[in-house]
C-alpha cells in the first residue's frame, strides 16, 4: 500500500468561526484518507480547553488570561459579527436550521476519524494553560513536530 | 446493478455526506457497489471528487426529487 497523504493544519484562532473551517476541513481529509493533524497554537488553544474549569496552580495574570479566554469550542466568539455573545446564538440557531455540524461535535467527531491533535507547550506557557485544562488524549509538542508532519505532507493550512 | 450497501445522508451538511461515505465503504468488499443519497448541493462535487481520490469508480449519478442519488464500485 502507498504511504497515507497527508493534511497538517495550524489553528491559530480562537474563533468559532475560523476554527469550525478548520475542524471541517480536518474531517474531510480524514474522510479522503489523509492522515491529518492540527497544530494548536496560540487562542486556537481554547478549542482543546475542557468546559469545566480545572483546579490548578496558578500566577496572577494567567488566572486572568484563564478567565478571559473561552473554555472550549461552544464558548468561542465569532470573528465577524459577534456582537457580544448574540453573534454566535444566532449562528447556531441557523447552522441547526441547515444540519451543519456545530463546533463540539465535529471536534468529536475528529477524535472519532483518529485526527491528531496537538497543542504546542510553548504558547500553552504563554497563555498560562496546563494540560490538566485540556482534553485528554491529546499530543503536546513544538514547532519541529509540526514541520516534522508538515515538509511531506500535501495540504498544508494556516488558520 | 447489485447494492451491497445504501447510505442515506439526506439532510446531512458538508463535510457528512463525505465522512459517512468513507465510513460506509469500509464496511464493504472490493467491486461492491454503495448507493449513496444527498441533499447537500455541494456533495455531488464532494462525492464526484472523492471517489476519483479514492480510486473508486462512480457508476451513475442522478437527482430524483432533490435527492442526489451516486452509486459507487469499491476499489
Amino acid at each position: 500500500m502507498p504511504d497515507k497523504k497527508k493534511t497538517t493544519i495550524v489553528l491559530f484562532s480562537g474563533d468559532y468561526d475560523k476554527a469550525m473551517a478548520a475542524y471541517i476541513i480536518a474531517n474531510g481529509a480524514a474522510a479522503y484518507d489523509h492522515e491529518v493533524t492540527i497544530f494548536h497554537t496560540f487562542w486556537g488553544l481554547n478549542a482543546l480547553r475542557k468546559e469545566n474549569q480545572v483546579p490548578v496552580k496558578k500566577g496572577l495574570m494567567e488566572k486572568m488570561f484563564g478567565k478571559m479566554m473561552p473554555r472550549g469550542t461552544d464558548k468561542m466568539g465569532l470573528s465577524k459579527m459577534n456582537f457580544l455573545g448574540m453573534g454566535p446564538k444566532m449562528i447556531k440557531k441557523i447552522m441547526k436550521k441547515h444540519n451543519a455540524m456545530p463546533l463540539p461535535q465535529l471536534v468529536e467527531m475528529a477524535r472519532e476519524q483518529d485526527i491528531k491533535l496537538i497543542a504546542c507547550t510553548m504558547t500553552m506557557d504563554l497563555l498560562g494553560l496546563q494540560k490538566e485544562e485540556l482534553l485528554d488524549g491529546i499530543e503536546y509538542a513544538g514547532v519541529g513536530a509540526y514541520i516534522g508532519d508538515a515538509e511531506d505532507g500535501n495540504v498544508d493550512l494556516f488558520i | 446493478m447489485e447494492i451491497a450497501k445504501v447510505l442515506d445522508a439526506t439532510g446531512l451538511a458538508c463535510p457528512m455526506p463525505i465522512v459517512r461515505a468513507k465510513k460506509t465503504m469500509e464496511t464493504i468488499g472490493t467491486g461492491e457497489i454503495l448507493e449513496i443519497h444527498t441533499t447537500d448541493e455541494g456533495s455531488k462535487s464532494d462525492l464526484t471528487a472523492w471517489a476519483k481520490s479514492g480510486g473508486h469508480e462512480l457508476l451513475e449519478q442522478t437527482k430524483e426529487d432533490q435527492v442526489f442519488k451516486f452509486w459507487i464500485k469499491k476499489a
